[in-house]
């Protein structure tokens, strides 16, 4: 590179007293983005989950997942409007496997005892499976009201909604509706990084 | 013999030991052709580039990732969108401790394979208590553990960042939305930022990231997750190159728990004010003044 010559020194002094008076490179703010305005018209969708309205069975498919049976298999009306089966009709049928750890509540509590195609609600009143979380809400008050402010169940797509659509969880992506406490999980890699190197060095030499 | 003086054996050695040196001081110079070009090392500060020059230095960026990496990539440079200020809380009674922000955050910010980095370090602390120097990062399964709780740290993207303030070079600052950001090619890899900064939220690139073509993130940003040259630092942005398109961070989209709120803080309708303004929350080591933009939170 070459040497600067004598002339520019006062002025690369006066320019560095700038810089330094003015807090150096130039206010960030000078440049912004396009504002965003107008109305959030984003569209919140709330992802429907595919067990819903479906018992697992004990066959697989070819991906070893269980495969499917929907309630109206056993439980939609035949062609003259009689609901086929009734869960006392099979105590050891098909429902036998199914793990409920839900508290102390029976079937009835949340199915619907005339049609299991349906839920029932605490006030006697149907309930169409795919509103289950209108069902959940009832006993889950502050769970719902977090949900319904966003700060429960997570979500995917935009913050702004002004700029994008998002897709919320359903109480069921998350939470086994006859099971629905977390069960524990493996944690996927730990970082490798020094301070966690070093850490793992200082543990190991102190035992 | 007596020619030789011991004060000419001394010049001798000194100016061979004064060359060597200089020798050794310009070797960068001398060596830069490896991986800098003159126009990288020419190059201006981010912020005194022009829009036409920062065009120029964002597709050579763009041609050296093609050509270092084997994938081609968009190297764009979204700017802060006015009048939005970022806030994060994270809420500690439902994270279980599983890392799928911390491995989000290694896919999406293109981080080096081999040392599984990450923005995000997810502490494992005894229950009733937050003593961070019992905390481990490196926990093994099954989680949650019955007596211990988890908390997730990242850039708080403090107001007052000891960061910013220690950097010899002012290759850091804070940008009107809030986010803290590195100029990876203005940064000299001092360390001084992670040595400043209290949640240990900084990473140093020891060596040039390794990152199969077919894995690397293409959507990619100046000033967020390209692909970082060895010697410089990094950091959480916020996934800036999402978050100022309006879409969510990359950790908030994988975490299973819904533990994560982001959002406008200037906005009194927005997710994160709900948060903050009804829920029980903390800021870590607030006695620091960092003023973070990440907070913590507990369910009744």
């Amino acid at each position: 590179m070459p040497l600067l010559p004598p002339r520019d020194l006062p002025l690369l002094s006066l320019l560095a007293l700038l810089s330094a008076c003015t807090g150096g490179f130039s206010d960030p703010s000078r440049e912004l983005g396009e504002p965003v305005s107008g109305p959030a018209t984003g569209r919140v969708e709330i992802h429907r989950p595919p067990t819903m309205g479906v018992l697992d069975t004990p066959l697989e498919d070819v991906h070893g997942a269980p495969i499917g049976v929907a309630c109206d298999t056993c439980h939609g009306p035949d062609a003259d409007g009689e609901v086929l089966a009734r869960a006392q009709d099979n105590p050891e049928g098909m429902h036998q496997g199914l793990e409920h750890r839900h508290g102390d509540l029976a079937c009835d509590a949340c199915h619907d005892p005339d049609d299991r195609r349906f839920l029932r609600r605490a006030d006697g009143s149907r309930l169409e499976m795919p509103r289950a979380m209108e069902l959940c809400a009832q006993c889950h008050g502050p769970q719902h009201r977090d949900y319904q402010r966003g700060s429960h169940g997570g979500m995917t797509g935009a913050w702004d909604l002004r700029r994008g659509d998002r897709v919320r969880n359903h109480c069921l992506d998350c939470h086994d509706a006859h099971a629905p406490a977390w069960s524990q999980l493996d944690p996927v890699f730990p970082p490798m990084d020094r301070g966690t190197v070093q850490q793992r060095t200082a543990d190991s030499g102190s035992h | 013999m007596s020619d030789t003086s011991r004060r000419t054996v001394f010049k001798a050695m000194g100016a061979t030991l004064g060359a060597g040196a200089f020798a050794r001081a310009i070797a960068p110079i001398v060596e830069w052709t490896e991986d800098l070009s003159l126009d990288q090392l020419l190059q201006r500060h981010y912020k005194e580039l022009g829009r036409d020059e920062l065009q120029v230095v964002l597709r050579e960026l763009e041609r050296k990732t093609a050509e270092d990496y084997g994938t081609s990539v968009s190297i764009a440079d979204p700017r802060p969108t006015p009048g939005v200020s970022f806030g994060y809380a994270l809420n500690l009674t439902m994270c279980i401790g599983c890392r799928r922000c911390a491995e989000a955050c290694h896919i999406e910010n293109n981080h080096d394979r081999a040392t599984d980095n990450s923005y995000i370090r997810v502490l494992e602390i005894d229950k009733g208590t937050v003593n961070l120097s019992r905390a481990t990062a490196d926990y093994d399964g099954p989680v949650p553990k019955a007596d211990k709780y988890y908390m997730p740290v990242q850039c708080h993207q403090c107001d007052r960042p000891p960061c910013v303030n220690v950097c010899p070079v002012e290759a850091t600052w804070k940008e009107a939305d809030g986010i803290v950001v590195v100029d990876y090619d203005w940064c000299i890899g001092c360390r001084y930022c992670e040595a400043a900064c209290p949640y240990h939220a900084r990473r140093f690139n020891w060596t040039k990231p390794q990152i199969p073509a077919e894995e690397i993130n293409p959507d990619q940003a100046y000033l967020s997750n390209r692909i970082r040259p060895q010697g410089v630092m990094e950091k959480c942005t916020f996934c800036l190159h999402r978050t100022r398109r309006g879409e969510l961070p990359a950790c908030l989209e994988a975490c299973p728990t819904g533990s994560r709120v982001f959002g406008d803080l200037n906005d009194p309708a927005s997710e994160i004010r709900w948060v903050l303004e009804n829920k029980r929350v903390f800021v870590l080591k607030e006695d620091l003044g960092t003023l973070p933009r990440f907070f913590y939170f507990f369910d009744e």
